[in-house]
C-alpha cells in the first residue's frame, strides 16, 4: 500500500512539473524553477558519490564551470554545432573527473573532502586566471541557446523549460536505476566500510572511481545546461560557494536518497527567492537551521519523512503482532529512527 | 598444501606483531589459532586475507603465491573473512546486507544498470538466491527481513557468517566469532561451523573460548608474542608444557 502511494507522490510531482508554466503564466517563475532542475541534476551527481558512496567531495562547482565553459567555448570560440559541442563538454568533464579521481581517490575522509576543496579551488582560479582562453573576470558571452533537435526548437524560455525537465528526468531514471542495482548495491557497501567491501571481493579503488567519473560528468552535463540557459557565464560559476549551494540542497533534501535532491534544491531556492529582500543576511538565518537539520535530520528532510513512516508502520505492525508474537522483543519501531538510507 | 604461510613476519613499527609463523590449514578441516591477548592473532588473519602486507615471508594458496595480492583479489580465489568486531551495515535488513555478497562472482557493470540489461536482471537473481540460500544455511530465515541494527549479538554473527559465505568460498576466517555470546549460543555456531566443513568448506578461527575450541578445533595452533609456540591437535596442546606456561604466566584468557 505504500509503493502505491509513492507512486501516486510521483505521478503528482510529475504532473506538478509538467504544468508548472501553464499554471503560473510567470515568466520569471519558470525561469527560477528551470535553474532549480538544473542545480538539481548537479546535486544527483554530488548525492551519489556523497550519498551513496560515502566520498564527500568538494569539487563539484568545479566540474560543474568545467562543463560549463567547455560547452562555451566550444560554441563561442570554435562554432561547434550545439549538440556536438554537448557532448564534447560532457566527455571533457569525465575526462578531468578521471584523472582527478585517480589522485584524489588515494584519499579518504576528511582528506578527501580537503584535497578536492584544493581542486576544485585550482579549477576556479585557472578559469579565472587564463585570460586568453577564458576571457577571465569578463565572462564568457553569446553562448547559444540549445540547438534544434529535428523540427524542436529551444529558443523560448518554455521551449528550454520543458529540454531541462527532459534531462532531468532521465537523470532520475538513471540514477533509479544505479542505486538499486548490483552497482548500486556495491557503492552502498563502500560507503558502509570500505574494509569488508574488499573482503568480500568488491575492488574499491575501480568502483570508487566510476562513481567519481559519473558524479563529475552530472555536474559537467548541469554546468553545460546552465551555460546554455544563462547564455553568460564567469568563473564565479566555478566558486567554492557554488559547491557549497548543491550541497546545502543536498543536506536539506536528505543526503543518500533519490527524492532529497529535488525536495532540497526546491525548498532551498524557493525560500532564498522569498527572503531575498535580507541579501546576505540571509545565511543568519540559513546558518542555524541548516546546522539544527544536521544534527537532528542527517538524512533531511526525505530521511525524516521515511522514518516517521516507518514509526507509524511499526506502530501498527506492534499492535497487529501483539496477540499473536508477545516475544518478539525487535519490532521494528524500536530502530525505525535509524531506517532511512533505502528510503526515499 | 591448502594454505600455507612460510617464515610469516609482520612488524609495526618496533613491534613485531607475528613472528617468522609456519603454519599450513588442512583442507576441510577446522583449524583453529589461539594466543592471549595482543598475541598477534588477528594480525595473522589480516596478513593470510591481504589486508596487511607482511614485512617478510610469504602465503601460498593451493600453491599460488598470494603474499601480494589485494585483498578483494585473495577473496575472488575464495578466501573469506569476517571481523572481530561486525562491521555490517546496521541499518540495512539481513537480506540487503548478505546479497552483495555475491557481487564478486557477477560481470555487470554500470553500463548493465543503466540499461537494465537481461545480464543484471539475471545476475540480480542469483545474487538474491545466494543470499537466501547462505541465510538459510547459517539459520537466519525468520528474520532476514529485519535491519541488522536490531539483531541480537549472536544473530549479527550469523549474518557476517552468511556474507562470508555468499562469497561462495573454500576456506573462511572467522576472528572471535563466538566472542559475546551466551554459551547456548555459542554452543549453536559451532554447531554451524561444524555444518560449514560437512559443506567442503574449511575453516580457520581465532577463540578465546577453550572449553569450545578443544572440542571443535582439528589442529590448533597456538601464538604468543607473535610467535607459534606450538601446534598439534587438541590433546596435545592441552598437554603441552610450553602452552600451559604461557597461559598461566601470560594474561590467562582461557
Ligand atoms: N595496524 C596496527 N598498527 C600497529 N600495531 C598494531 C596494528 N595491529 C595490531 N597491532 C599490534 O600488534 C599486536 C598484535 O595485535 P593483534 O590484534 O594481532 O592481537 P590479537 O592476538 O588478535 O589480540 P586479541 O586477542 O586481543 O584480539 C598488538 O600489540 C597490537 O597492538
Ligand atoms: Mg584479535
Amino acid at each position: 500500500m505504500k509503493i502505491l502511494k509513492r507512486q501516486y507522490i510521483i505521478l503528482a510531482m510529475l504532473l506538478f512539473a509538467i504544468f508548472f508554466p501553464l499554471l503560473t503564466q510567470n515568466e520569471y517563475l519558470v525561469h527560477v524553477m528551470t535553474l532549480s532542475f538544473i542545480w538539481m541534476i548537479g546535486v544527483y551527481g554530488l548525492n551519489l558519490l556523497a550519498g551513496y558512496t560515502g566520498y564527500l567531495s568538494l569539487a563539484h562547482a568545479g566540474f560543474f564551470a568545467i562543463g560549463a565553459y567547455s560547452l562555451g567555448l566550444l560554441t563561442v570560440k570554435t562554432q561547434m554545432n550545439f549538440w556536438a559541442a554537448f557532448v564534447l563538454a560532457l566527455v571533457i568533464t569525465s575526462v578531468i573527473g578521471f584523472l582527478v579521481g585517480l589522485i584524489a581517490l588515494r584519499t579518504k575522509e576528511h582528506f578527501f573532502a580537503i584535497y578536492t576543496l584544493c581542486v576544485g579551488y585550482i579549477i576556479y582560479l585557472v578559469i579565472d586566471k587564463w585570460d586568453s582562453l577564458t576571457e577571465g573576470v569578463r565572462g564568457l558571452i553569446g553562448i547559444p541557446a540549445p540547438g534544434n533537435i529535428g523540427p524542436i526548437s529551444f529558443q523560448t524560455p518554455l521551449s528550454q523549460y520543458y529540454l531541462v525537465l527532459s534531462i532531468l528526468l532521465l537523470s532520475v531514471l538513471v540514477m533509479y536505476r544505479i542505486i538499486h542495482s548490483l552497482t548500486g548495491r556495491t557503492y552502498i557497501a563502500i560507503r558502509n566500510s570500505e574494509e569488508l567491501a574488499q573482503t568480500i571481493g568488491i575492488s574499491t579503488i575501480k568502483n570508487k572511481l566510476a562513481a567519481f567519473v559519473l558524479s563529475t560528468f552530472f555536474a559537467g552535463l548541469s554546468g553545460a545546461l546552465y551555460a546554455s540557459f544563462i547564455r553568460f557565464i564567469g568563473p564565479d560559476i566555478g566558486h567554492t560557494v557554488i559547491t557549497f549551494d548543491l550541497l546545502t540542497y543536498l543536506l536539506v533534501g536528505g543526503i543518500g536518497t533519490l527524492s532529497g535532491p529535488i525536495v532540497g534544491t526546491v525548498l532551498v531556492v524557493w525560500i532564498s527567492q522569498q527572503l531575498q529582500f535580507l541579501q546576505d543576511y540571509r545565511m543568519l538565518i540559513f546558518g542555524p537551521v541548516l546546522t539544527l537539520l544536521v544534527i537532528f535530520y542527517p538524512r533531511g528532510i526525505v530521511g525524516a519523512i521515511a522514518s516517521w513512516n516507518n514509526k507509524r508502520a511499526g506502530r501498527t505492525k506492534q499492535l497487529a503482532l501483539k496477540d499473536t508474537q508477545k516475544d518478539d522483543r525487535f519490532a521494528s519501531s524500536e530502530i525505525a529512527p535509524e531506517n532511512q538510507v533505502k528510503e526515499g | 598444501m591448502f594454505l600455507e604461510t612460510r617464515n610469516l613476519t609482520k612488524r609495526f613499527g618496533g613491534l613485531t606483531a607475528v613472528n617468522n609463523v609456519d603454519f599450513s590449514i588442512e583442507q576441510g578441516k577446522i583449524n583453529a589459532i589461539i594466543g592471549p591477548n595482543g598475541a598477534g592473532k588477528s594480525t595473522f588473519f589480516n596478513l593470510m586475507s591481504g589486508f596487511h602486507s607482511p614485512s617478510s615471508g610469504k602465503v601460498f594458496f593451493k600453491g599460488q603465491d598470494i603474499t601480494s595480492l589485494p585483498s578483494n583479489k585473495i577473496a575472488k580465489l575464495g578466501i573469506a573473512r569476517t571481523f572481530q568486531t561486525t562491521n555490517l551495515f546496521e541499518q540495512s535488513t539481513v537480506l540487503d546486507n548478505v546479497i552483495v555478497g555475491h557481487r564478486l562472482r557477477t560481470k555487470s557493470t554500470l553500463i548493465d544498470a543503466i540499461f537494465r540489461t537481461p545480464r543484471l536482471k539475471h545476475e540480480e537473481e542469483q545474487c538474491r538466491e545466494k543470499a537466501m540460500e547462505v541465510i538459510e544455511f547459517a539459520g537466519l530465515k525468520k528474520v532476514e527481513d529485519k535491519l541488522v541494527g536490531s539483531l541480537t549479538q549472536e544473530e549479527k554473527k550469523r549474518t557476517a557468517f552468511a556474507l562470508a559465505l555468499a562469497t561462495d568460498p573454500e576456506i573462511v576466517f572467522l576472528d572471535e566469532p563466538a566472542a559475546g555470546v551466551n554459551p547456548e549460543e555459542t554452543e549453536g555456531l559451532a554447531e554451524l561451523m561444524e555444518k560449514m566443513v560437512q559443506n567442503s568448506i574449511t575453516v580457520c578461527l581465532i577463540e578465546h573460548k577453550m572449553r569450545m575450541i578443544m572440542k571443535l578445533a582439528d589442529k590448533i595452533m597456538v601464538l604468543n608474542y607473535g610467535e607459534k609456540i606450538a601446534e598439534g591437535t587438541p590433546e596435545e596442546i592441552r598437554n603441552n608444557p610450553t602452552v600451559i606456561k604461557a597461559y598461566l604466566g601470560g594474561s590467562a584468557s582461557a
